[in-house]
């Protein structure tokens, strides 16, 4: 990066570490925060999407609301690492198998031989001779939706719950203005729950953001990966910048950032709750 | 080899009982079984301990943070800020640090095995979580039956142990169950990360590793602990369910669904 | 009859075609890139090693495009079947168990031996307490005789227990774990060695046979002309051919 980085071995103190700190690797390191913020922000609507789904699901008539309340309990009762750890190469192999029906529909080899996967080379996704940017972004896509479908089972619940919530009162009124069971839910219902969903949804926001670290499991190489890969101990034959065991001060540098950042997004919501709480009838509310 | 042999021989494999070498060949369905759920039992006991002792100290924090004492209050609130607001995976793995400096100067040197250390890291990071529970479900105790008791004369520890704590955990109760859940699911980071294991004695999550490793198929074992986890959380979700029947029953019947609903937190 | 003829050569044109079509095609490398000597990741954030600079010259001698891709060493297999990248090139020992699941090139590296590390040279192997990476051949390898095992979820971790006294031992490969005791004046290596897994080769889908081919044929004129035993002599990966 600096000129006087060109032989690290000779620097020292602060000119050493400048040095250290600025190499493509930490690079990369910098960028997987970006990365990490990124899926966030792209999870947390879609999540919330998928959530509002299985509520709807789990409120509807009885064979529809089965299937919605599988779901809820299904993901919900299984630890996160377990699902990713098989998850995304089933879904990966799906989609591969849709692409390929509508792709190659002449192909007479069997998808599946022995072991092996193997559809053909147009339903790859993305295709192998596309540029590394392709494979990243796909694996994003994959982790985001991943991360969705288990953050929206916890989702759906809280939603479910919320929308029971509302008082009955409300919807006796609209009823007795003559709304369809339709305009209620989406006028009065959708409307209301969301003061009754917010304390849910917003630790669900917490518990998403401490979820990150597992990333590495689906592939994408976020912040932990890169804390543990730049902190061990590092042989002077492999690097310019022979260290030893650091992982503890990596640790540490992340620990503060997701101290900062659960205590930025607490404050926010915070404000949000206090609004909606103004003036009940509670402990909290005079508080 | 009979499935019955299988699960005598491997069925308390995770605390040491049984055959001392894990199945190298010719991995069955049964074997799969018998092994994960053997593992289960430290996923329980993890999960077990520290929720009971957890409960207690949650309830102390909650209290703390309502006080009025200044420094009591900030001491709870950076407790609970620090637990809940950085991801259990590090947390495992500054505490093992810690523990293992800690056993290079004499003390404790208990705590860099999993079934204390990794008990301590999750006693306090559920009591955390639950105090942030029991602390919003405290502010929305309705004033009204605290009114209610101050007009009964009840003042100090009897009110709060007769009125504000009932409600209190009646009000926390379903987000309380979440946690519950939760914490069987983070008990499968102990050995994930962290923690190292012991003469192949490890969790669920250790051995559905070592058949997918062994079988190069992750689509046997992993399901297979997801189901156990089903189970477990079902099994919760009914225990807790009777407590909190037990918590509501002097309410009228058509009122108790909707307290069950009551906007919570969760973790 | 006729038609059954018809639908062979559609089938051998398309078979024609998709030959032509993986030809042209970029092969992708998987590694770990966590494994030095083998593979790792240097300053530059690039995969870098023995490995990286074998299969580049492999490539170039099959008349191949590659592109390098890091996998999770857990699920390096199972992503390898499922079509995600064409090979694994990641310090993989040719064992019995993978050869069912997956076909090896031939090794390209002589087996390396296991190895012992500890904090001084008369450390009890039998009655002491041996590390190893979780789910290794070298965890296998310490219960199956007996010594008392301890695991980590990482190769780094489970020096860091020699050091700290956890353990009095830890077993890993030898040439990982060689730089190490290079490095540091508190670790040293036992001479009591085990000769567990094989030599390392590349990983192959069963089904991809051409391909395999393609790197057996490069591997062996690296083997002819000296230019892998340059490569093994430079990176320190154990004997030559």
């Amino acid at each position: 990066m600096f000129e006087y980085c060109v032989d690290p071995s000779v620097l020292e103190g602060f000119r050493w570490l400048s040095c250290y700190l600025t190499t493509g690797k930490h690079f990369l390191f910098y960028w997987s925060f970006l990365t990490v913020l990124t899926l966030l922000a792209v999870t947390a609507p879609t999540a919330l999407a998928f959530g509002f789904g299985g509520a709807m699901l789990a409120r509807g008539p009885a064979p529809v609301s089965w299937l919605g309340k599988v779901y809820i309990m299904a993901v919900r009762g299984v630890p996160d690492i377990a699902f990713f750890l098989f998850f995304v190469i089933a879904l990966d192999q799906g989609i591969e198998y849709l692409r390929h029906m509508v792709v190659c529909p002449d192909w007479t080899d069997p998808i599946r031989q022995g072991n092996d996967f193997i559809v053909c080379s147009d339903a790859k996704t993305p295709n192998n001779s596309a540029d590394q940017i392709y494979h990243d972004v796909y694996g994003f896509f994959l982790a985001v939706f991943t991360y969705a479908i288990v953050f929206g089972a916890f989702a759906a619940n809280v939603l479910f719950g919320a929308m029971q919530a509302v008082p009955r009162g409300q919807i006796e009124t609209a009823e007795a203005y003559g709304m369809t069971p339709r305009q209620t839910f989406w006028r009065i219902t959708v409307p209301q729950m969301w003061v009754y969903a917010l304390p849910g949804l917003s630790n669900l926001w917490m518990v998403l953001i401490k979820a990150t670290p597992l990333l590495f499991l689906l592939g994408i190489e976020d912040i932990v990966y890169w804390a543990r890969e730049l902190g061990g101990t590092k042989q002077a034959k492999f690097t310019d910048y022979p260290h030893g065991d650091w992982r503890l001060w990596y640790f540490l540098f992340l620990l503060v950032f997701y101290l900062a950042f659960t205590k930025v997004s607490e404050a926010v919501l915070d404000r949000v709750m206090a609004r909606l709480t103004r003036g009940q009838g509670t402990l909290g509310g005079t508080a | 080899m009979s499935c019955t042999q299988t699960i005598l021989d491997y069925g308390l494999r995770a605390i040491g009982i049984g055959e001392r070498l894990l199945p190298r060949t010719d991995f069955t369905l049964c074997q799969q079984f018998t092994l994960i759920g053997s593992g289960l039992i430290w996923n329980v006991y993890f999960a077990v301990m520290a929720l009971v002792v957890g409960f207690f100290l949650a309830n102390a924090v909650a209290m703390g943070k309502a006080s009025d004492r200044w420094w009591l209050r900030k001491l709870c609130e950076w407790f609970v800020l620090i637990f809940r607001g950085s991801p259990l995976f590090i947390q495992f793995f500054l505490a093992y640090f810690i523990f293992l400096r800690l056993k290079q100067a004499g003390i404790l040197p208990f705590l860099t095995v999993a079934q204390w250390g990794a008990l301590v890291v999750l006693i306090l990071n559920t009591a955390a979580y639950s105090a942030e529970i029991f602390f919003g479900a405290l502010k929305s105790v309705p004033k009204g039956e605290v009114e209610a008791a101050e007009a009964y004369g009840m003042t100090g520890w009897a009110k709060f142990r007769r009125i504000i704590w009932p409600t209190q955990m009646r009000l926390a109760w379903p987000a309380y169950t979440n946690e519950a859940i939760f914490l069987f699911h983070a008990t499968t980071l102990v050995f994930f990360s962290g923690f190292p294991t012991w003469r192949q004695q490890g969790d669920a999550l250790y051995y559905a590793q070592y058949f997918a490793d062994k079988t190069f198929n992750p689509f046997v074992p992993y399901p297979i602990l997801a189901f156990y986890f089903v189970v477990i959380s079902v099994a919760v979700i009914g225990l807790f369910g009777l407590i909190n029947r037990r918590l509501n029953r002097h309410l009228p019947q058509a009122q108790r669904p909707k307290l069950r609903y009551r906007p919570q937190i969760i973790r | 009859m006729k038609k059954l003829i018809l639908t062979t050569a559609a089938a051998a044109l398309v078979a024609g075609l998709a030959l032509a079509g993986s030809h042209g095609e970029t092969v992708r490398m998987g590694t770990e890139g966590a494994y030095p000597p083998y593979n790792f990741i240097n300053d530059a954030g690039e995969v870098d090693g023995f490995e990286r600079e074998l299969g580049d010259e492999l490539c170039k001698r099959a008349e191949l495009t590659c592109e390098w891709v890091t996998n999770e060493w857990d699920s390096i297999i199972p992503n390898l079947v499922s079509g995600n990248y064409d090979t694994i090139i990641a310090g993989m020992s040719i064992t019995a168990e993978r050869d069912e699941v997956i076909d090896f090139t031939q090794n390209y590296t002589q087996p390396d031996p296991s190895a012992y590390m500890a904090m001084s040279m008369d450390a009890d192997l039998k009655g002491g307490v041996i590390a190893a990476q979780t789910n290794t051949i070298q965890a296998g390898f310490i219960s199956a005789n007996g010594m008392t095992l301890v695991e980590y979820a990482t190769p780094e971790e489970t020096v860091a227990a020699v050091k700290s006294g956890e353990a009095d031992a830890v077993l890993a490969d030898k040439s990982y774990l060689a730089p190490i005791a290079e490095g540091d004046a508190d670790l040293m290596l036992l001479e009591q060695q085990e000769l567990i897994g094989g030599g390392v080769g590349m990983g192959i889908r069963e089904s991809d046979g051409e391909l395999k081919e393609k790197f057996n044929m490069a591997i062996q004129s690296m083997k002819d002309d000296g230019s892998l035993n340059a490569l093994i002599a430079k990176w320190e990966v154990g004997e030559q051919f």
